[in-house]
């Protein structure tokens, strides 16, 4: 996929970026001479608190992962944004305000206030630790897509610059992501998206998406073959490279050659012979060069792709509809036949080739799950991933320490939970925008089938080079902003919970900030690696997985902590270590890590991808056993709601 | 990171009331969310069916939305009214 780079675009980029972090600069610091961020926080306004909340929380993940998979799986993806709207209500309802009574906010200052514990506090560290580095993984790999149609700069050099420039920051000057920033990044990035969406109701649906008339759609082309008398496939202007019997037609493709160049066409049967409809291939030869539609990546030869084939209103077919409703879109949508693209791989000699063909689906297909998770004619297997990934996501929310932390910031527990209304409102209306942002995407003709995360920029593109530069701009920012959260934190768990508290190192005050400064460097490269090796992974099933082990580690101590009187240290440091190990564990022999390992994922020991339906019950199965057990030696808590 | 509590927070006798009404709201949201799972699960054709104009999908996907900001109005308004009541 190349893209061409505007200077317009790339100017407001910088601007952006650069307005952003001075901001973030110019608050922490004032904050910090306010007598620190935690206090000062005390004074916010529950509304302002509450568009931080979806600032921090509608991350680089949920607005370019979900964009990006309802554009290809279509509601599958917005499942994702069901899950974590549902992982809300855990939040306000269970945890904040006896978290808010508790006077503690994060996970690890709850649990030390309960019990002096050196296991708690290791554990705590490892945990936090964990769950932090997973959550930069899909952050990484979002900053390094963003880069390439702005910038024009390879998937790496994204991660790197992100890595290198928060790494920097951090190392050098620490860097809060005040209150104030996230509130800007999230009102803009919903103001924004409702512009999108509305120019997207505007234009209505088309079978021949020309972004506004502005370029022109690629019209793939269908040809018709005919089996000679000996047998041979013959397609008029087109010599067969490999036909029917060969591993290509094995498959369902043919090969086909024209003035030198080479084609493949997925086959289908009709009544004189076969339909022949163009696809896209990407080969990898042995030595890792790669050819797109069979020439260079910047022949522009591998198309963007996303088209309807046939829109039916009231009975008719017809090419467009003009400017539509909200509910009229989804409607007329459901009654369109929409162009998918599927995916195969075939080995031909040393190249493996990827094939992506058009499946032309009903829409009411696509506005229902079964396009990515397989729920329908579902082996037991299938249906415990599906329902295992669902259960992640709604205990994920509660568990992750930078919302929680969230609460500290407001003055009473009213508003604690006024913010949190207003969070789920914010939340809730823009997850109602990326479901038009995905369609938009999915029929617009913007999608890279190499990589879907970039679709909701690239529909903006469409719109635009404006909108399009805001966006990846606030989304660029908004990754800045939590990798930097995530390295402070990992680098505190190490410096601060392990090196100084755990092992009792005594440093003095200049090599505790300098061992920090280390810890920051050392994940800062971690992260680096980390983002480049997961390239091309859907970013919002990255945040899947850091859903589930925060969930596995944290979740079941912080409710047990907070409504079971019996809990006792040790039983607490039981369950995130089972929690932890269970949910990293199941992770690692994933089919989709055996991918990353180069390996096949059929042949991986566990035939699911989502650790959590196993992994959740078992870290609380640890907590009350281990506590049962320690009854006597244990400290109890008592019960939150009588603190 | 040692911080104390940012803000000194009074005696709540409604503390009790919330938690039970958190819990209870919490069982009935689960129950809702769940019915999505198990849908999908079990019977996606389901899903597939046309109401209101929409598939079921769709519109349960956007009641579960809706519903969470219903819910959440609703515990505001009934923990408002506790604390005005409970703590005189």
């Amino acid at each position: 996929m190349v893209y061409t780079q505007s200077p317009l675009a790339i100017g407001l980029f910088v601007f952006f970026v650069v307005f952003v972090l001075g901001l973030s600069f110019y608050l922490a610091r004032r904050t910090t001479s306010a007598a620190g961020y935690y206090a000062a926080g005390g004074n916010i306004h529950w509304f302002v608190n509450g568009i931080a909340f979806a600032g921090d929380y509608l991350s680089a993940a949920s607005f370019l992962g979900i964009c990006g998979m309802i554009a290809t799986a279509g509601f599958d993806g917005w499942m994702y944004a069901i899950g974590y709207l549902a992982g809300w209500m855990v939040a306000l309802f269970l945890v904040a305000e006896p978290m808010k009574r508790l006077g503690k906010f994060t996970f690890t200052d709850a649990l030390d206030s309960k019990f002096n514990s050196k296991a708690i506090q290791l554990m705590a560290a490892i945990s936090t630790l964990a769950v932090s580095v997973f959550y930069l993984i899909p952050q990484m790999v979002g900053a390094g897509v963003l880069v390439q149609p702005l910038l024009g700069m390879p998937h790496w050099v994204g991660v790197c610059i992100v890595g290198i420039v928060v790494t920097i920051i951090v190392a050098t000057a620490g860097m809060a992501s005040t209150t104030y920033v996230q509130f800007f990044k999230g009102a803009l990035l919903l103001i924004c998206s409702t512009i999108v969406v509305i120019a997207l109701l505007t234009r209505g649906l088309g079978t021949s998406p020309d972004q506004g008339g502005t370029k022109d759609y690629h019209q793939f082309q269908t040809l018709q073959a005919v089996v000679a008398a000996d047998g041979a496939l013959q397609v008029a202007g087109y010599d067969v490279v490999a036909g029917p019997e060969s591993k290509f037609g094995e498959a369902g493709f043919v090969k086909l050659t024209q003035n030198g160049t080479e084609t493949i066409w997925k086959l289908k049967e009709n009544a004189s012979g076969y339909e022949l409809a163009e696809t896209l291939f990407v080969t990898k030869m042995a030595d890792g060069t790669k050819t797109y539609n069979g020439a260079a990546k910047e022949d522009g030869k591998f198309f963007a792709v996303g088209h309807i084939k046939e829109i039916t209103v009231d009975g008719k077919s017809v090419a467009s509809t003009g400017s539509i409703g909200p509910l009229a879109y989804l409607s007329r949508f459901k009654d369109s036949t929409v162009v998918l693209w599927g995916k195969k791989y075939i080995m031909d000699g040393a190249n493996k080739i990827t094939i992506y063909y058009q499946k032309p689906t009903p829409g009411s297909r696509i506005l229902r799950p079964g396009l990515k998770f397989k729920v329908d004619n579902a082996t037991g297997t299938q249906k415990f991933n599906f329902i295992s990934l669902m259960l992640a996501l709604f205990c994920g929310t509660a568990a992750l320490p930078h919302i929680l932390i969230r609460y500290y910031t407001v003055p009473s527990q009213a508003a604690a939970r006024k913010s949190t209304i207003v969070a789920i409102a914010a939340i809730g209306f823009f997850y109602i925008l990326t479901l038009y942002l995905g369609l938009g995407a999915m029929t617009n003709g913007v999608i890279n089938l190499t990589d879907n995360n970039m679709s909701a920029p690239l529909l903006a593109l469409s719109f635009g080079v404006i909108l399009f530069a805001v966006i990846s701009s606030l989304a660029f920012a908004t990754v800045l902003g939590t990798v930097s959260g995530l390295i402070v934190a990992s680098a505190g768990a190490i410096a601060h919970d392990l090196m100084d508290n755990f092992l009792g190192m005594n440093m003095t005050e200049k090599g505790k900030v300098m061992a920090g400064k280390i810890s920051a460097m050392v994940i800062g490269c971690i992260a680096i690696y980390l983002g480049i090796i997961f390239e091309g992974m859907n970013v919002s099933f990255l945040v899947g997985w850091a859903f589930a082990v925060a969930a596995s580690a944290n979740l079941p101590a912080i409710l047990m902590l907070l409504f079971w009187k019996k809990t006792t240290a040790q039983g607490v440091a039981a369950s995130i270590l089972v929690g932890l190990t269970t949910a990293l564990g199941l992770i690692l022999v994933s089919p989709d890590m055996w991918v990353r390992y180069g390996l096949l994922p059929q042949d991986a020991p566990v035939a699911f991808n989502s650790p959590a339906a196993i992994s959740i019950p078992a870290s609380f199965i640890a907590l009350v056993l281990v506590s049962l057990l320690t009854q006597k030696k244990g400290v109890a808590v008592e019960d939150a709601a009588n603190a | 990171m040692g911080h104390g509590p940012a803000v000194k927070l009074g005696r709540d006798d409604a503390a009790n009331y919330k938690t039970r009404l958190g819990v209870w709201m919490f069982i009935l949201y689960t129950l809702v969310y769940a019915g999505f799972v198990v849908i999908n699960a079990v019977n996606p054709g389901l899903m597939q069916k046309v109401i209101l104009g929409q598939t079921l999908a769709v519109v349960y996907g956007f009641g579960l939305i809706v519903f969470a900001f219903v819910l959440a109005i609703i515990y505001n308004q009934l923990c408002n009214a506790a604390e005005k009541r409970m703590n005189q």
